[in-house]
């Protein structure tokens, strides 16, 4: 019974010090020599400031700019220390009630529109921080903002189709727009001379 | 389901399949200690190891020494990872300055990680410190999957030896899974997912000045930071406004790759592989689903290798691969379809090129809903439960698909380890009820199988429906239990079934709706894990003693061939009878009714 417990505690300790420390002391040295980009976090900065980072999504709610997936992290949208999907399930009144809600002010910011809503602009997403949406999305969001910013439709619906990133190496996962990024050219766009 | 979304699926089984036979050859090598040339750099090390740990490598262990083994180092596991969650807030490496977790939370989450469950009670953002999650979680991440690795081989050696007491040395199997296999694939793994975007840092949260500034209720908290209620037990709110956005980081990647690899699944982040700092991309998404089928596919092939016959491997490979295949065809065909409910009001889900449409709750935009039910079915069939969309809101039969899997026994692919050895046992169960309609004696691999072997499979596969069974019917009839529920009606009743097969299976996924980090879940939940795992590792090492004890017998005319076609349907029936008497009636009151009601209501 005891003859066992030397080589546990022994491997225990040593082997800790070996995948606990050295091995994530090692990807983090590497990582920040050969991609300190990405390993902190994907920043995105403006005027050398931190806005935001490419891989989490920001609440946006004016209709000057595209939305993004609904969020249901608490107590706010897109709160980064609080990933979390809504969890509701697929015949829970309160998430037929809360997709109701969403259509009803989609509708409400862009009244011409009565095309059917992508899915994905009123459906939460599972992190709660899904910084992308479809690109049907951002389609049927293209005629409220440019109406609201002064912009010609064909000027929007450029640029939109520039922030299309298609399935990586043209087969993985689905097409995508970042909102982040979408949001922050339309700015530079308004405010260029 | 689109030509893309097929092309998606086939090619990760195709590079699945390309990988198994180099991989499990290459285990096979390791294990019988004849190192390929690229790795003998190491065995210096290895062997100075050995001397530290008082360990004579070519001394073998009866079964008995075996299961100390793993019963010691797994004991260590669970009070060292108790011991760090509760005064992380006196230790380095915590940047966040998190304080002690909870003395439940901390108990439940140490048996989740110790039996390779890696169930999260808790939000890793927001509770654990950098030193817990790597120097508590990752190592557990390697040493429950290393175990796992160990039990399949003494079982696999019980099977390939003869007329011996010895089924391996522990110390042994588990550090050459470790150094040798486990080690180098998360390398490489955690160098490709950080380059994805996947973080890998020690640094604090930084924080970042929105674009738009956010209005929102925020909860009241009196002096004792409990929520404020008003006459009616409402939670008292105040209009907030903020500009910031707090960004969590960490020791991402090296965690993240040794989560999938060692079908673990305990996610750093609260979302899990959801997450966008751990599953940034589609690629990033492919290489995890690849890691998580990767080592528990291979074993069969490992397995094949040291008994001598791999076509026994590519035999039960097979078995796997079509009980995989008929549940991902549910899972799509459900998430596509998407929620009749959604399209009376006015909502677009059908599938073109701009968007995947289906049942988007729950779910990320550039995972879609084909990598969604993909992930989800291949983290039930393994042991893994790393998640990247909310299983509690797919579909009703969507959903099933991911409790079905757990509930088999995760045989499909398996944890690692502890997926082939549960295939193993059921392989043993069929040629058992094979024998019994034939009147022969069954034998598998040239072992009679015999009283003491059928004891010790019936008991690996008896004890996970008791805990399920009994854990949720006493959850359903306790406050405690109820209170827990998120959602009404049938399907919060498929939460807490679902949280006790999770636990029961050393899964981890969960419907995540339910309350569990309460002390009632912490403490019930902690209890199905380990016994869900050690009352199970226990009657597979005896077995794998009894087998190298036994004589091997000739192959005969009156033998049952094990690499057929037939035997493949043998076993198929086996799982899926098995499974199908234990939990139909549980499944009928969940999910089925649930997919009933809605298909009447709409």
């Amino acid at each position: 019974m005891w003859k066992e417990l030397r080589p546990a505690v022994v491997s225990f300790l040593v082997l800790s010090v070996v995948t606990g420390l050295l091995y994530p002391g090692l990807v983090t040295g590497l990582a920040q020599a050969w991609f300190p980009g990405q390993a902190n976090g994907s920043l995105i900065f403006k005027k050398g400031r931190p806005v935001g980072s490419r891989w989490i999504g920001q609440s946006f709610t004016d209709p000057g700019y595209f939305w993004g997936r609904p969020s249901a992290t608490g107590p706010m949208p897109y709160n980064g220390l609080a990933s979390s999907g809504s969890n509701l399930g697929p015949t829970n009144p309160a998430l037929i009630d809360a997709v109701k809600a969403r259509v009803q002010a989609l509708r409400a910011a862009d009244p011409g529109n009565t095309r059917p809503v992508p899915v994905d602009l009123v459906t939460a997403s599972a992190s709660g921080l899904d910084p992308q949406i479809s690109p049907a999305a951002a389609d049927y969001q293209i005629a409220r903002v440019a109406r609201v910013r002064g912009l010609k439709t064909g000027q929007v619906q450029a640029l939109v189709t520039r922030s299309i990133e298609g399935r990586q190496f043209g087969v993985l996962g689905e097409a995508r727009v970042n909102v982040l990024k979408l949001n922050l050219a339309l700015d530079e766009l308004t405010h260029a001379p | 389901m689109t030509l893309n979304g097929l092309f998606q699926i086939v090619l990760l089984l195709g590079v699945l399949f390309l990988l198994v036979k180099p991989l499990g050859g290459y285990m096979a090598r390791i294990y019988e200690g004849n190192l390929p040339s690229f790795m003998r750099w190491l065995s210096p090390l290895e062997h100075l190891f050995y001397r530290m740990c008082g360990v004579n490598p070519g001394q073998e262990m009866r079964w008995t020494s075996y299961s100390l083994g793993v019963l010691w180092f797994s004991l260590l596991g669970v009070l060292t990872v108790y011991a760090l969650q509760r005064l992380q807030g006196f230790l380095p490496l915590n940047p966040q300055g998190l304080g002690a977790v909870t003395p439940d939370s901390s108990f439940d989450t140490a048996l989740s990680f110790v039996t390779n469950t890696n169930w999260q009670g808790y939000a890793g953002e927001s509770t654990l410190s950098y030193l817990t999650q790597m120097f508590a979680l990752a190592v557990q991440n390697f040493f429950s999957a290393a175990t796992g690795m160990a039990v399949v081989i003494a079982l696999i050696r019980g099977f390939a030896r003869h007329s011996v007491e010895t089924i391996g040395n522990f110390w042994v199997d588990m550090t050459r899974s470790t150094l040798y296999i486990l080690l180098p694939l998360s390398l490489v793994l955690a160098m490709v997912l950080v380059s994805q975007g996947v973080v890998q840092n020690f640094s604090p949260y930084p924080v970042v000045q929105t674009v738009e500034t956010t209005t929102y209720d925020n909860p009241s908290l009196d002096a004792a930071g409990n929520p404020v209620k008003d006459a009616a037990g409402n939670p008292v709110t105040v209009k907030t406004t903020t500009q910031e956005q707090t960004l969590p980081l960490g020791p991402v990647a090296s965690q993240e790759a040794i989560k999938e690899l060692g079908t673990n699944g305990g996610g750093f982040f609260n979302a899990n592989s959801a997450h966008p700092y751990e599953n940034p991309t589609p690629l990033t998404n492919f290489l995890e689903m690849l890691a998580i089928l990767l080592i528990p596919a291979a074993l069969c092939i490992t397995f094949g290798a040291m008994v001598g016959d791999i076509r026994q491997g590519w035999t039960l490979l097979a078995t796997m691969t079509l009980v995989f295949t008929i549940m991902l065809a549910v899972a799509e065909y459900a998430e596509t379809s998407g929620n009749p409910a959604f399209t009376a009001l006015g909502v677009d889900q059908r599938v073109s090129s701009l968007q995947s449409g289906g049942n988007m709750e729950g779910k990320e935009t550039r995972f879609g809903i084909v990598n969604s039910a993909l992930f989800a079915t291949l983290t039930t069939s393994t042991s893994c439960g790393a998640v990247n969309a909310m299983h509690d809101s797919f579909m009703p039969l969507g959903g099933l698909v991911p409790l079905a899997n757990i509930q088999l026994g995760e045989v499909v692919f398996g944890g690692v380890g502890s997926g082939l050895y549960g295939m193993l046992i059921y392989a043993v169960i069929a040629v058992f009820i094979a024998g019994l309609m034939i009147g022969r004696t069954p034998e598998y691999l040239g072992k009679k199988i015999e009283a003491f072997d059928i004891k010790m499979a019936s008991l690996t596969i008896l004890i996970p429906p008791l805990l399920i069974l009994v854990g949720t019917a006493m959850a359903v009839m306790m406050e405690a239990g109820k209170s827990g529920v998120a959602n009404p009606g049938a399907h919060g009743f498929s939460e807490i079934l679902y949280a006790f097969s999770s636990a029961a299976g050393n899964n981890g996924s969960a419907f995540a709706g339910l309350s569990a980090n309460t002390p009632f879940y912490n403490l019930a939940l902690g209890l199905v894990m380990f016994f869900g795992r050690f009352w199970l590792v226990l009657p597979v090492l005896a077995l794998a003693g009894s087998l190298a004890g036994k004589k091997r017998i000739p192959v005969g005319a009156g033998t049952l061939p094990t690499h057929t076609p037939l035997f493949i349907l043998l076993l198929l029936g086996t799982v899926l009878l098995v499974g199908a008497l234990t939990f139909v009636p549980a499944l009928g009151l969940g999910p089925i009714v649930e997919h009933l009601t809605m298909v009447g209501a709409h």
